[in-house]
């Protein structure tokens, strides 16, 4: 017999899946607003939101159960609006794994089989061959309350790869599972993912996750993609204030800008400092602005310089690797500053007077809000 | 058995459950008792011994057709009433808050009425002049009045409106809790919906279904006054039979045959259902 990492990989062949200006309104309620996007062949995007965005609404239309109000949904250059659930090859794994309770292990990866007139042969061996796949040789009879977590999980996902779907689709499926473990099963969904060549989409509110695993991250708010792109450029090069705020955490300050040279912002802050921020977005000197910077890209320092801030310091937790200094502006403004911790020191707050930007630091300019 | 919190525990239950346990004693099992007594004397005195009702009762092919009748009628409902009640449960769960209240009125409605006048109500629908007939002729669908009145068809008509509360009530409950993802799973991994409903909801849903069943066929084998008022003098159940023996008759020991015959034959329902149920987990 042939291993199964040789039989799968030869028969897979990876799907590009197409949301072409999709909607969707319950009643008056606008939950999808105009979502377009392209997922690759076997490339996994995470959909990431707050809950109420729409995430799920559009995961739920990608699988059939939801018919939208408007837009397409085209997997492999075929449209299949018209499809019902039950034909459009697409696998889910659920944050509920929703087991059958009434049946065993094997008996729930068979199921999709049984559905699909696959023989009774061909059901056995596609049942073991999945076990083996995801390390649950020897579970086959046990039934889904008997198992972990984790373990019910590896049964879904088994039970969603066994019909070779075209699409995974992952319905916040680590949220159920107690943090250590959330680890290995996102390098594992990860493995099965790039095993069986599988185009994904994740749907998560938690950006630990999303940065994790997904190749892109579109972030949602509102009903609308807010900013589709890598993990590092969302974190990095956040394109609204919405993103910034929600992906990590960052300190924001307002600001005026002052002058401009060579896309190089000259912004004066309310704290007196003066910080040269570069940025692609038109501004005009006089313009008020938001300037947002991660915590580990400030230090706490003892003398001033044009671009520091006078700061007292309230603070400082010790997370693990990292020291956490909670810090405020003579004004009342708090924020936070990150610095790792060298072994052995200790959390007792330093003597610092003043907080600047470090190195590297790539703050971000947004326009003031209106309030 | 185990300990002393466990003895306290068990003292605690028992005297909070006594006034009704002692309620159940005088009322229920002490009567149940005189009544099987009864069904082995010779007179109402219970007075000697005698098996002589009990050989009547089983010797005569008629009362053992009334026998029969009875669980079949409880049966037929119990069947005609699944049929009805699974369609509204599942339209029941699927629906919004707004229209799960309304249907839950419209279910509940038979139980807010007196069955006398529920009874009534159905003599008016089903008799050959009645609302059901005028519509079916002026439709053109029959030719000649339907005999519904005195029929079975016309009584299990008017039982599974007057019984479908109770199956549906259970049914509904236990539905409600199946998590509505496994239906999306089974459509999702291929399933149709039909297939999703027989290998998914069905089997999880047997728990409320062997509730509402066993609720059914007790009541309705046991329906009195629809029996009676539908079923008229041409239709004899055991009910029936018990209340002539009893108080037209004046045959005590003949009434207590026919009163545990009941009892038994509907226990007998009752645990079918149970192992029906149990059956079709273990092989679901």
């Amino acid at each position: 017999m042939p291993s199964p990492d040789l039989v799968t990989a030869s028969e897979i062949q990876s799907q590009p899946l197409t949301l072409d200006a999709i909607s969707h309104s319950y009643g008056e309620s606008l939950a999808v607003d105009q979502v377009t996007l392209e997922v690759k062949a076997g490339e996994l995007i995470a959909l990431l939101g707050p809950s109420g965005c729409g995430k799920s609404t559009l995961l739920r239309i990608v699988a059939g159960f939801i018919n939208q109000t408007s837009g397409r949904v085209v997997i492999a250059d075929r449209i299949v609006d018209s499809l019902p659930p039950n034909r459009r090859e697409v696998g889910i794994v659920f944050q509920s794994y929703a087991l059958f309770p009434h049946m065993t292990v094997a008996e729930n990866i068979a199921y999709g089989l049984e559905a699909r007139g696959e023989s009774k042969a061909t059901c056995r061996e596609r049942v073991s061959e999945m076990l083996a796949t995801v390390r649950m040789e020897g579970f086959a009879d046990r039934k889904p309350r008997q198992l972990s977590g984790g373990q019910q999980q590896r049964v879904a996902l088994a039970r969603a790869l066994a019909v070779r779907p075209r699409i995974l689709l992952l319905d916040e499926p680590f949220a159920a599972l107690d943090k250590n473990l959330r680890l290995d099963m996102q390098i594992e969904i990860k493995r099965l993912q790039r095993q069986f060549g599988l185009t994904a989409i994740l749907v998560t509110h938690d950006q630990d996750e999303a940065m994790s695993i997904a190749d892109r991250i579109a972030v949602m708010s509102k009903g609308r993609i807010e900013q589709l792109g890598s993990p590092v450029d969302i974190y990095d090069r956040p394109e609204t204030l919405f993103v910034n705020d929600f992906i990590g955490s960052s300190n924001r300050f307002s600001g005026v800008v002052e002058g401009v040279e060579a896309g190089v912002y000259a912004v004066r802050l309310a704290s007196g400092a003066l910080w040269r921020i570069a940025s692609g977005k038109p501004f005009a000197p006089g313009d008020r602005v938001v300037a947002t910077i991660r915590p580990e890209q400030m230090a706490l320092t003892d003398g001033a310089t044009p671009e520091s801030i006078p700061v007292t310091l309230k603070l400082s937790l010790p997370i693990g690797g990292e020291l956490i200094h909670d810090v405020e502006t003579s004004a009342g403004e708090a924020f936070k500053v990150a610095a790792s911790r060298r072994p052995g020191e200790p959390a007792s707050p330093m003597a610092a007077t003043h907080c600047a930007l470090a190195p590297h630091a790539r703050p971000v300019l947004f326009p003031q809000p209106a309030a | 058995m185990s300990g002393a919190a466990t003895g306290e525990t068990a003292g605690v239950e028992w005297r909070l459950a006594a006034p009704l346990g002692i309620t159940y004693l005088a009322f229920f099992a002490a009567p149940l008792l005189i009544l099987l007594v009864m069904s082995f004397s010779v007179d109402d005195n219970l007075g000697g011994f005698s098996l002589a009702a009990w050989a009547k009762f089983w010797g005569d092919p008629f009362y053992r057709g009334v026998v029969w009748d009875t669980l079949r009628l409880g049966l037929v409902t119990v069947a005609m009433t699944s049929l009805f009640a699974y369609p509204i449960a599942l339209l029941f769960i699927a629906s919004g808050p707004g229209l799960q209240r309304l249907l839950l009125f419209i279910v509940l409605l038979p139980l807010l009425t007196s069955v006398v006048i529920r009874t009534f109500a159905w003599i008016a629908i089903l008799s050959r002049e009645g609302v059901l007939n005028q519509a079916l002729l002026a439709l053109g669908l029959t030719s000649a009045p339907l005999n519904l009145l005195q029929t079975e068809l016309g009584l299990v008509i008017a039982l599974m409106q007057i019984e479908m509360p109770l199956m549906l009530l259970p049914l509904i409950t236990v539905m409600r809790q199946i998590d509505p993802s496994l239906s999306d799973a089974s459509r999702a991994l291929g399933g149709s919906k039909w297939r999703t409903f027989r290998k998914v909801i069905l089997p999880l849903s047997l728990p409320g279904w062997i509730a509402g069943a066993t609720l059914v066929f007790a009541s309705a084998t046991t329906a009195f006054i629809s029996q009676t008022v539908i079923g008229g003098a041409r239709l004899v159940y055991l009910p029936t039979l018990i209340w002539q023996q009893a108080m037209v008759v004046y045959n005590w020991p003949f009434a207590a045959v026919a009163s545990v015959s009941l009892l038994v034959a509907v226990l007998a329902g009752v645990s079918l259902f149970a192992m029906l149920g149990r059956f079709a987990r273990t092989t679901a």
